[in-house]
Parts: structure tokens; sequence; C-alpha cells
């Protein structure tokens, strides 16, 4: 209809490409327009969805709770957070889960480093391609399922004890104790420590350990002054994924650990779950979230965000 | 714009986003605490309405099993959507998400002793007409208004079945067999004990102390003052360098008794069931003292989308023949006297095993769970409520 009004308009065709042109004069004119309509969208789920997650939990830290009622009260109070400092299982229980959350990450960059850096340098690409697929292989299949398959493992008639026994040795006794949750932390991030060490070892140029040797550098020596350096980002980045997955686990502690293994997260989940204490619970889940605040500034300043 | 003032406006950004979103949360959490102490009077029906064609049951694995549970679907049309729960806390949990009462999606849930008072004083359930459930009048009598969910006269549920937290032995391993709760204390076994993830554990505890040290005075294991509740936990501080592991869920425990890590438990006859049934030699003992027990209760959610079949749903498992057949399935005792018989029909016997035909002065030696509170009925309300059982328990096992 419109066109039959409009007779001596341009046609249709016409008409959507002038419009398209002042849009992108527009875009042009104003550049920030361009980026606020790109950007707004991630943004704003940034905000709500992420942002909003962490502040509601940090607010309700504040909160108690009514012990007749298990209704929150919303009232400001520091008495959480003082119970946390007071209290010394709190303590116990948090410098047990940053002890092992730490002496994961060390195990992994052990055992990640060669690993990585025979794959990425040493390694013909068919068995490369092997070894990435074997790496990867475990994160196939579910990250409860592999645990389930330790504790049959580690189990006192399990098979780690059966090899033992055939050998003639005695039980290893593994089960249920802080080493059994040590090995398997080790075991299910180890992934993660491996593909970011790889990615950093495998963007040495080779000129530089040719011009290492070039000037009078042994293997230990290129090693400590040129490929370490170039693989740390590398390695801090891995050990963020290893440090902050060990930190937040409660499933492993639960199922492997045994009496004295309780993890941050075991205690936050009892305190939701068991009486709805969720502002005590908020406020004990906000140590991890400082203790990583920490981790990361100190990774910025070794250059972990800095590219090759 | 230089580099330095850039920053700072990032910074300033952040800062006002955050405190935005702080008074939203504020603002939320607020409105939600008004309308939760709004009191609502409800009414009790007076009879059952046609159902509603479904009916979602938060519930102990096999609480709705289909044995029994498929010719309730067909003589009501209710179909069943169910949620298994592993745990007491889970369950509460459960209810309590999506703003409580069951969030609007769950209609009953079968309770145990231990969480049926916290769902009671939280406002997620509410009352229930026993007088639309015919087989309640058969109950024996102390399953009829139980303290763990009838309160002032009020009922918030019906109950369904019960049993006893038996001591669990590998027969191989632990020679002779004990005989009393002290088994799970005595140094002895050291290693070999796995014990419930659970704060209601504590009342194992006293009602081990209520008999081996009479001078304290406990009469009731969930009801402890200060002095008696400070004995107990140092008993099960020195326990805790004895256990093995602390169950979370009774699988867990199941399987270290099965793989050699435990062979002393604290556990349920269900569980004596199924490790028998994959031929651990194993064996549950009752002491001659009694024990804790659970009993449970199908309790009605406040925001029930099915209140119809909730109530058909209770009318139907209490009575006799489904009553036992889910003992049976189960491995726990009615609630219903009058299941007796249909219990010996399906297995000759099992009556008697499950205690069914006890005396009434039977029920006094199974202390029932229930949520400790701080009144305990001397008017002085110093007994010690269940978060500080909670905290304890944390400081136990942490």
């Amino acid at each position: 209809m419109a066109e039959v009004a409009e007779a001596g308009a341009p046609p249709r065709s016409a008409r959507l490409r002038i419009a398209r042109l002042r849009v992108s004069a527009a875009f042009w004119r104003w550049p920030w327009l361009k980026l606020t309509l790109l950007l707004a969208a991630p943004v704003a789920a940034f905000a709500v969805v992420y942002l909003g997650a962490l502040t509601s939990l940090f607010v309700s830290s504040f909160w108690e709770v009514d012990s007749f009622t298990g209704k929150i009260i919303h009232t400001w109070t520091l008495s959480n957070f003082s119970t946390l400092i007071h209290e010394k299982v709190y303590r116990d229980i948090a410098l047990r889960t940053l002890w092992m959350a730490a002496a994961v990450t060390l195990t992994d960059i052990v055992l990640a480093f060669p690993l990585a850096y025979f794959m990425a340098r040493i390694a013909a690409p068919r068995l490369r391609a092997a070894l990435f697929v074997m790496v990867l292989l475990p994160l196939w299949s579910s990250y409860l399922v592999r645990i389930y398959a330790w504790r049959t493992i580690l189990a006192k008639d399990g098979v780690l004890n059966w090899v033992l026994n055939g050998l003639g040795l005695p039980d290893a006794g593994l089960a249920y104790t802080n080493t059994a949750m040590w090995i398997v932390f080790s075991y299910v991030w180890l992934p993660f420590m491996v593909l970011p060490v790889y990615a950093a070892l495998e963007r040495i140029p080779d000129n530089y350990l040719e011009a290492s040797s070039d000037l009078g550098a042994r293997s230990w020596r290129t090693f400590r002054r040129v490929i370490l350096p170039l693989a740390l980002p590398g390695i801090v980045a891995g050990s963020i994924f290893t440090f902050s997955l060990t930190l937040g686990d409660f499933i492993t502690p639960a199922l492997v650990g045994g009496a004295g293994s309780q993890f941050i997260g075991n205690v936050v989940e009892e305190y939701i779950g068991i009486n709805g204490n969720v502002p005590f619970a908020a406020a004990f889940a906000t140590v991890p979230v400082i203790v990583m605040a920490i981790y990361l500034v100190v990774a910025r300043r070794v250059g972990a965000f800095e590219a090759v | 714009m230089s580099q330095a003032r850039k920053r700072y406006l990032a910074w300033a950004a952040a800062a006002a986003l955050t405190g935005a979103l702080a008074v939203a949360a504020a603002g939320c959490g607020g409105s939600s605490g008004k309308s939760a102490s709004k009191t609502t009077t409800s009414n009790l029906p007076s009879s059952i309405g046609p159902g509603e064609g479904a009916l979602n049951l938060i519930e102990w694995p096999f609480y709705s099993d289909p044995s029994f549970a498929n010719k309730f679907e067909q003589q009501t049309g209710c179909k069943i959507h169910r949620k298994d729960a592993g745990s007491s806390n889970q369950m509460v949990a459960l209810m309590r998400a999506g703003g409580g009462g069951g969030g609007g999606q769950w209609d009953l849930v079968s309770a145990s002793g231990d969480a049926s008072l916290r769902l009671i004083k939280g406002g997620d359930v509410k009352p229930v007409n026993v007088k639309l459930i015919p087989s309640w009048n058969d109950f024996i009598p102390i399953f009829k208004s139980p303290a763990h969910n009838t309160v002032d006269g009020v009922h918030y549920g019906v109950s369904v079945q019960w049993g006893p937290n038996v001591l669990l032995y590998n027969t191989k391993k632990i020679k002779p067999g004990p005989t009393s709760w002290a088994a799970l204390y005595d140094p002895k076994y050291k290693g070999q004990i796995t014990i419930p993830n659970n704060p209601i554990q504590i009342a194992d505890g006293a009602f081990y102390l209520e008999h081996s040290q009479p001078n304290l005075g406990i009469k009731d294991p969930y009801e402890l003052n200060k002095k008696q509740f400070d004995a107990t936990i140092a008993l099960l501080k020195n326990q805790r360098k004895l256990v093995k592991l602390y169950w979370n869920y009774d699988t867990d425990g199941r399987a270290a008794l099965a793989n050699g890590d435990a062979s002393l438990a604290a556990i349920w006859p269900v569980d004596t069931l199924a490790l028998q049934a994959k031929k651990v030699p194993v064996k549950e003992v009752i002491p001659s003292v009694g024990a804790t027990g659970w009993a449970d209760t199908w309790m009605l959610a406040k925001k029930a989308p099915h209140p119809n079949c909730a109530y058909k749903w209770m009318k139907y498992v209490t009575t006799p023949p489904v009553e036992a057949k889910q003992a049976l399935v189960f491995g726990e005792t009615p609630v219903n006297p009058k299941a007796c018989p249909f219990m010996d029909k399906i297995q000759a016997g099992s009556c008697a095993k499950y205690h069914l035909n006890e005396p009434l002065g039977y029920y006094n030696t199974i202390k029932f769970w229930k949520t400790p509170i701080a009144d305990c009925g001397n008017g002085k309300h110093d007994c010690m409520d269940y978060n500080q059982w909670q905290t304890a328990w944390t400081q136990v096992t942490g």
C-alpha cells in the first residue's frame, strides 16, 4: 500500500540501501555506538549473571540465621566472620584446603612439564597426536566416574593392594585418607596443567635454543635461563586451573577422603544443606574468593597474562 | 583521556555496579523476608477432591516402589514423578529450593525425624487433616502424633514406616561379634569403624552415655543441656580417632564395608540386606539397651501443586497391604500393625523379624530421631539446639 501511495518515491531496494548507508555512516561517525551495541549483551550477562551471584554471596555473608525457625535475618553483622576467625576448626579446614591445592598444583607441574616438553618439542607428529588423545581421554568421561574408579583402586580389597600383595608387599592403606585425596586431585586436574604448559613450550622458537648453545650454555643452563622463563606463563596459567579447581571442590573429599578430610566446600555444603545457614556458608565461601584474588594478582606480577 | 583517568573510571564503574547489585540483592532479600514472616492460616480440607493427575515426591529411594505405586497410579490417575534423596539434608535443601515450601514443585516429602521439625519450623510444610487418612486410627499409638511430626496437636503429615539404627559388623573380621554400643568407642577397632556424617549422630553418643554414665542424668538423647552435650562431644572427639570414614550416603558406608575398608558400622537395616545380598559376611545387632531410630513421615509441602493426589497417596501407603509391601522392599517396619499378616504372607516370619508384633513397651527402647530444640520441656530453654549440634558436629569431624 505504501508503494502505491508514494508513487514518486525510489523503489524499495534503493530505500533499503539508503537506510543501510545511513546506519553505517552513523557507526563511522560515532565509533562508540558500534562498540556499545556489540558489547551490550555480553556486558549485561557478565554484570547480572556473573557478578550478581558473587555480590549476593558477599552480601548474604553479613546476615544471620534465626536458630529456631532457620529463617535468614536481614540485619548486618560480622558474627559469621568472627566465628570463622576464632574457631580453630574452620582455620584448620581452610588451611587443609589451601595446602592440598598447593600440593596438587606442585605435583601437577612436576608431572606435566616433562610430558608437555616431550609432546611439544621431541615427539613426532603422530606420537604427539596420540599423546594428546591420551591426555584428553579422561575428560571424555564424567569426573564422578573417575573418582569412583579411584575409590575401587585404593580400597583395601582393591586393585592396588592386590598388586602389592602379589609382589609380597604389605597393604598401602590409602583408602579414605588425605593421601588418597592428593592422588585423585593430581590425577583429575592433570590435563588442565599439561595443555597450557604445552602451548607455552611449543611457542619457543628453535633458534633461541640454538643461540643459547652457540653462546656456550649447556643444556641445564639453557633450560634454566631460556626455556623455564618462557614457559612460566603457561605454568602459572595451568596452576590457576589446578589451584582454583582444588580449592573449590567438595566431591573428592566426600568420596575418597576419610575422617578429617573436610574441605571448605564440604562445610559450605553442610551448612546450606543441614540447617539452611546460607550466611555462614557464604562467609566461608568468600575465603577461596579472596585467596584466588591474591593468587591472580601474584600471577599477573609473574606475567602469566602476557602473551609470550 | 589519560591512562590513569581511564583506570579510575573503570574502577568507579565497577564499584557503582557492585553497589547497585548489593542494594538490589538486599532489597530482594528484604522483601522475601517480609513475605515469609506473614502467617498463613491454612484451612484443613474436609474431603479429598478429584486427583490432579500428577504427584511429585521427594522420597527415600524405593518409597514409591513400582511394586505398589503402579497400582496407585492406575486407581487414581495420579502420575508419580519421584526425586530420590540420599540424605535428610538433601531433602530439606530440595524442599527449600525455589523459595521454600517445596517451591510449588513438590507435593510430599518422606522426611525422617531429624528433618521433619526443621521443615515445620521453617514453614515448608502445612497441616494435614488425619481424619482423611482412615488407617491413621489403626497406627501404633506412638506413631499417631509423634513429637517429630505433630506440634501443639497439629499434624504436619502421617507416619509411614520406621527402623532402628543398627550396629553392623563383619563376621569374618570382628570376632566375637559385639553386643554393645561400646564397640563403636573401643580403641580395639581403630581404623575399622564407619559412622554416618550427620549431626543427629550426636544422639547416638548421648544414648551410649545415658547407659554407661548414668550420673550425667541424660534422659532423652535429643534433649541435652550444656554439661551433657559437652560430655557427649568429648566422647565423639575421641571416637573420631577410631573412625575410618564418616559416610555421607549409606551407599558410601556400604562400599567401605564391601571393600574391606571398614568392618564395624552404625548403619541401617536396608544396608544389611543389601550387603548380605552381595554375599558380604555381615550381621546386624541391636544391643539390649535399645537403639536410636528413625521414623519417616509423608509431609505435605506448603505450596503443593497437587494436594488431592497427595492425600490419596497418604491414604494409600498407610493401608495394611501397601505398608507390608513397602516394609519388605526397603527393610523397615510399618506403623500400621494390621500389616502384620500381609507381611507374613509375602515372607513367612517377617512380621516378627521386623518387630511389628512387639508389645508397646518395646518402643520405649527405641529413641526416635527428632530435631533438637532449645526448649526441652523443663521450661528453661537450656537445651542445645540444632545449630549448636551442627557446629559441634563440624568440630568433631572437621
